[in-house]
C-alpha cells in the first residue's frame, strides 16, 4: 500500500529526514517511535503533503501512484489521513459543515454520489457515540475552545467519518488521560481492517497497549534505526532511547 | 482654505434659507446661519490634516453636491430600493428619500404610552420638543466641518424618544434612500434618546440608485440615561459612486449598555465615526464592525471612546476584508481620563487582504491618564491562515473551497454578534452572495 524509499526531506536549511525506508501493507499497523526531534512528525506531515518541507531525495509510492506528486487535497481524497498532534482551530466554520464538506469533496474526487443529509446525520450520530462525544460539539467551530482531549477525539471522529485507507496518527496519545486514551484507541481499533493501513507515531509505549502494532520502528536522527515486532516497544520502554545511540552508530557503520 | 471651495455650498445654503424662511422658527434660522459660518471657517478637510491623511474628500471641493428641495417618487426607483432595504414588516419603520421623510412608506405599530418615533421636520413644525440644544451640536473633532455642514442644512431625520422604563419589543428601522439625478447631497440628522431603564433596537440602512454619485452626510445623536439599553445597527449599502460621511455621538449615563454593529459594503468613499462618551459608572459599550471594500472603494472606520468615570467596560472588534485595489482605514481612539479607574477596555482590529494591491492602514490610539486600568489592543493584518488552509485541504477540501470557508468564517464572526434574526439573516445572505459558501 505504502512504500517509502530513501526519503530525504529538509525544512529551510536543516535536513530532517535522512533516508527513510518503510513499507506498510494493507491490514498492518505500524508504530513509529523515537525521541523528540527525531523526525517522526516531519515524516507524518511529508506524507500528508505539508508544503513547508522540501523533498531532496527518494520516493513514496501509495497504491502504485507517486504520492509526492499529489496535491494535499488529492492525497486526502485518495485515502490518506493524518490525525494531527496539534489540531488547528478554525473559528467560524462549524464542525458539521467542515465534515460534510470533507466527505463530499472526497466523494466528488472519486466520482461517487454525494452523501445525503439523512445518511450524513445517521453516520455522524453513530461515530459520535463510538467516541463518547456530545452532538452539540458539531455546531461549534472546528476545534475552537476544545480541550486537548476533545481535539484528539475530534481528529479520530474525522478519521471515522472519512474512512481513509491509510491513517497516520501523529502523537495522538499526547495530552490524553487514561480514560480518553482508551476511548480514542477504541475508535482507532474500530477502523482496523484487512484493507486499511495504519501508522501510529508515538513517543511512549503506553498507546501501543491499546493499539497493538504488527511492527515497531525506531526513528532516530532522521533514519529508521531499528525495526521489530511489538516487543521492541517494550524494550524501549524498559531501556529508554539512550541505548539507541549504539544501534544507530552500528547502522551508520554498515 | 480657498474661498471658492465653499462658495458653491454658500449659494446652495442661501437658496435653502430662502426656501425655509416662511416655515423655519427663528432659532433654527439662526442656528443654521451660525453653522454655515463655522463650516466656511473650517473648510473641507485636506489630506494635510493627520486625521484625514488616508482619506481624500477632494471631490466635495471640486464638484459641489446640490441640496434636494423636493422629491419625486413617480418613477418607482425609490420604491424598488425600499423593497430591497426592508428587513421585516413587524419593525417600526421611518423612510427618507434624499433626506425627506416619506410618510406613506413609513409605518408604526402600536406603541407604548410616551414613545415617540417621528421625523425631525414634524418635530420642528410641532415645536413641542427641546430640539434647539441637540441640533446646535458643535464639535471640535476631526469631523467638525461635516457636523457644521449637517447643522447648516439640518431639516429632517428620525426622532426617537423612549420614556423611562419602557422596553420596545419591535426594532425601529430607519431607511435612507438616495435616487435623485445630479450630484445631490442629503444631511440626515437622527436624535435618539432612551430614558432610565428603557430599551430599544435601532437599525439604520443607507442605500441608493446606481447612476450619478451622491453624498450622504449623516449624524446620529444618541443619549442613554441610567440603565438604558440600546442595540444599534448600521447597514451601509450606498451605491458605489457615492460618498458617505457619518458621525454617531453616544452619550451614556450610569449602568447603561450600548452595542453598535456597523456593516460597510457600499460607497466609493465611506467614512464612519463613532464617538462614545462614557459619562457614568458601570457602563458597558460594545463596538463591532465589518467592512468589505472591493474595486476602488475606500472605507475609513473610526471610533473614539472616552472613559470619563470609573468601572466601565468597552469591547471593540473591527474586521476588514479587502480585495482588488480597495483601501481600508481603522482608527480606534480610547481615552481613559484621570477619574476612570478600573476601566477595562479591549480593542481588536483584524484585516484580511485578498489581493496584493489592497491596502489597510490601522491605527490604535490609546491615551491613558488613570493608573488602575486594563487596556488591551491588537491589530492583525494578513492573508488567510496557511495552517488552517493546510488543515482543511488535508481533509480533502480543495483549495478554492477551503479559502472560501476561511473568508466566510472570518466575516461571519462579526455577523453572529447581531441579535436580531432578520438583520443577521440579511447579512448572512450578503456574505453568501459575495464570499459564498456552497451547500455541501
Amino acid at each position: 500500500m505504502l512504500e517509502i524509499k530513501n526519503l530525504h526531506a529538509r525544512s529551510e536549511d536543516t535536513e530532517i529526514l535522512k533516508g527513510i525506508n518503510l513499507t506498510v501493507n494493507a491490514g498492518e499497523v505500524h508504530a513509529i517511535m523515537g525521541p523528540n526531534g527525531s523526525g517522526k512528525s516531519t515524516l507524518a506531515h511529508v506524507l500528508a503533503g505539508r508544503e513547508d518541507y522540501e523533498i531532496t531525495e527518494g520516493e513514496v509510492t501509495y497504491e502504485g501512484k507517486d504520492l509526492l506528486d499529489m496535491e494535499i487535497e488529492e492525497r486526502a481524497a485518495e485515502g490518506v489521513f493524518l490525525a494531527y498532534q496539534y489540531p488547528v482551530e478554525i473559528s467560524g466554520v462549524s464542525n458539521k459543515y467542515f465534515l460534510k464538506a470533507a466527505i463530499n469533496s472526497i466523494r466528488k474526487h472519486n466520482d461517487q454520489p454525494l452523501i445525503s443529509r439523512g445518511d450524513f446525520v445517521a453516520m455522524l450520530k453513530e461515530k459520535l457515540a463510538l467516541l463518547g462525544m456530545d452532538k452539540s460539539m458539531m455546531d461549534r467551530s472546528v476545534n475552537e475552545g476544545f480541550s486537548g482531549g476533545e481535539k484528539k477525539r475530534n481528529e479520530i471522529l474525522q478519521m471515522a467519518m472519512l474512512e481513509p485507507k491509510l491513517a497516520i496518527l501523529d502523537e495522538t496519545d499526547s495530552g490524553l488521560d487514561i480514560d480518553a486514551l482508551k476511548i480514542v484507541s477504541q475508535g482507532v481499533n474500530a477502523l482496523r481492517s484487512p484493507e486499511r493501513g495504519i501508522i501510529v507515531v508515538t513517543h511512549y509505549q503506553r498507546l501501543l497497549e491499546y493499539i497493538v502494532p504488527d511492527k515497531v520502528h525506531v526513528l532516530a536522527g532522521g533514519k529508521i534505526v531499528r525495526s521489530g515486532d511489538k516487543s521492541l516497544a517494550l524494550e524501549l520502554e524498559d531501556k529508554g532511547y539512550s541505548f539507541l545511540s549504539e544501534g544507530a552508530e552500528a547502522i551508520a557503520a554498515n | 482654505m480657498i474661498a471658492t471651495e465653499t462658495d458653491a455650498y454658500q449659494e446652495s445654503f442661501n437658496q435653502f434659507q430662502t426656501d425655509q424662511s416662511s416655515t423655519a422658527p427663528a432659532w433654527l434660522t439662526a442656528l443654521r446661519q451660525a453653522a454655515m459660518e463655522r463650516f466656511t471657517e473650517l473648510g473641507i478637510p485636506t489630506k494635510r490634516i493627520e486625521d484625514w491623511r488616508f482619506t481624500s474628500v477632494k471631490p466635495l471641493a471640486t464638484k459641489p453636491y446640490q441640496n434636494v428641495q423636493s422629491i419625486s417618487l413617480a418613477n418607482g426607483d425609490a420604491e424598488e430600493l425600499l423593497q430591497r432595504a426592508k428587513l421585516d414588516e413587524s419593525f417600526h419603520r421611518l423612510v427618507f428619500v434624499n433626506g425627506h421623510h416619506v410618510p406613506q412608506w413609513s409605518s408604526q405599530h402600536e406603541l407604548p404610552a410616551g414613545v415617540v418615533i417621528e421625523n425631525l421636520a414634524s418635530s420642528i413644525r410641532d415645536g413641542s420638543r427641546d430640539l434647539q440644544g441637540r441640533l446646535g451640536l458643535e464639535t471640535s473633532d476631526e469631523a467638525a466641518a461635516f457636523v457644521a455642514l449637517n447643522s447648516a442644512f439640518v431639516n429632517d431625520g428620525a426622532v426617537v424618544d423612549i420614556p423611562e422604563g419602557v422596553v420596545l419589543d419591535r426594532p425601529i428601522h430607519l431607511i435612507f434612500v438616495s435616487v435623485e439625478d445630479g450630484h445631490t447631497v442629503c444631511h440626515p440628522r437622527n436624535l435618539i434618546r432612551l430614558g432610565k431603564g428603557s430599551g430599544a433596537a435601532v437599525i439604520e440602512t443607507y442605500l441608493g440608485r446606481e447612476g450619478d454619485g451622491y453624498f450622504t452626510n449623516a449624524i446620529t445623536q444618541i443619549e442613554l440615561d441610567e440603565k438604558a439599553d440600546l442595540d444599534h445597527h448600521k447597514l451601509q449599502h450606498e451605491q458605489t459612486e457615492s460618498l458617505h460621511i457619518a458621525s454617531t455621538y453616544i452619550d451614556q449615563k450610569d449602568s447603561s449598555q450600548f452595542r453598535s454593529h456597523y456593516f460597510s459594503f457600499g460607497s466609493l468613499l465611506a467614512r464612519n465615526e463613532i464617538n462614545c462618551m462614557l459619562d457614568g459608572e458601570e457602563i458597558v459599550s460594545t463596538l463591532n464592525g465589518l467592512y468589505m471594500p472591493t474595486g476602488e472603494q475606500l472605507m475609513d472606520c473610526r471610533t473614539r471612546i472616552d472613559h470619563a468615570r470609573p468601572n466601565c467596560n468597552t469591547y471593540e472588534l473591527y474586521k476588514g476584508i479587502l480585495d482588488d485595489r480597495a483601501r481600508g482605514v481603522f482608527n480606534g481612539k480610547i481615552f481613559v481620563h484621570q477619574d476612570a479607574q478600573k476601566t477595562d477596555a479591549k480593542q481588536s482590529n483584524q484585516a484580511l487582504l485578498l489581493s496584493d494591491d489592497a491596502v489597510v492602514n490601522t491605527k490604535p490610539q490609546l491615551e491613558i491618564y488613570a493608573d488602575d486600568v486594563k487596556c488591551t489592543h491588537g491589530a492583525t493584518i494578513g492573508e488567510l491562515d496557511e495552517n488552517a488552509l493546510y488543515y482543511l485541504r488535508s481533509r480533502g477540501i480543495a483549495a478554492p473551497l477551503a479559502r472560501k470557508m476561511l473568508i466566510f468564517a472570518f466575516a461571519n464572526d462579526v455577523v453572529q454578534g447581531v441579535e436580531i434574526p432578520a438583520v443577521r439573516q440579511h447579512l448572512e445572505t450578503i456574505l453568501l452572495s459575495s464570499h459564498g459558501l456552497p451547500d455541501v
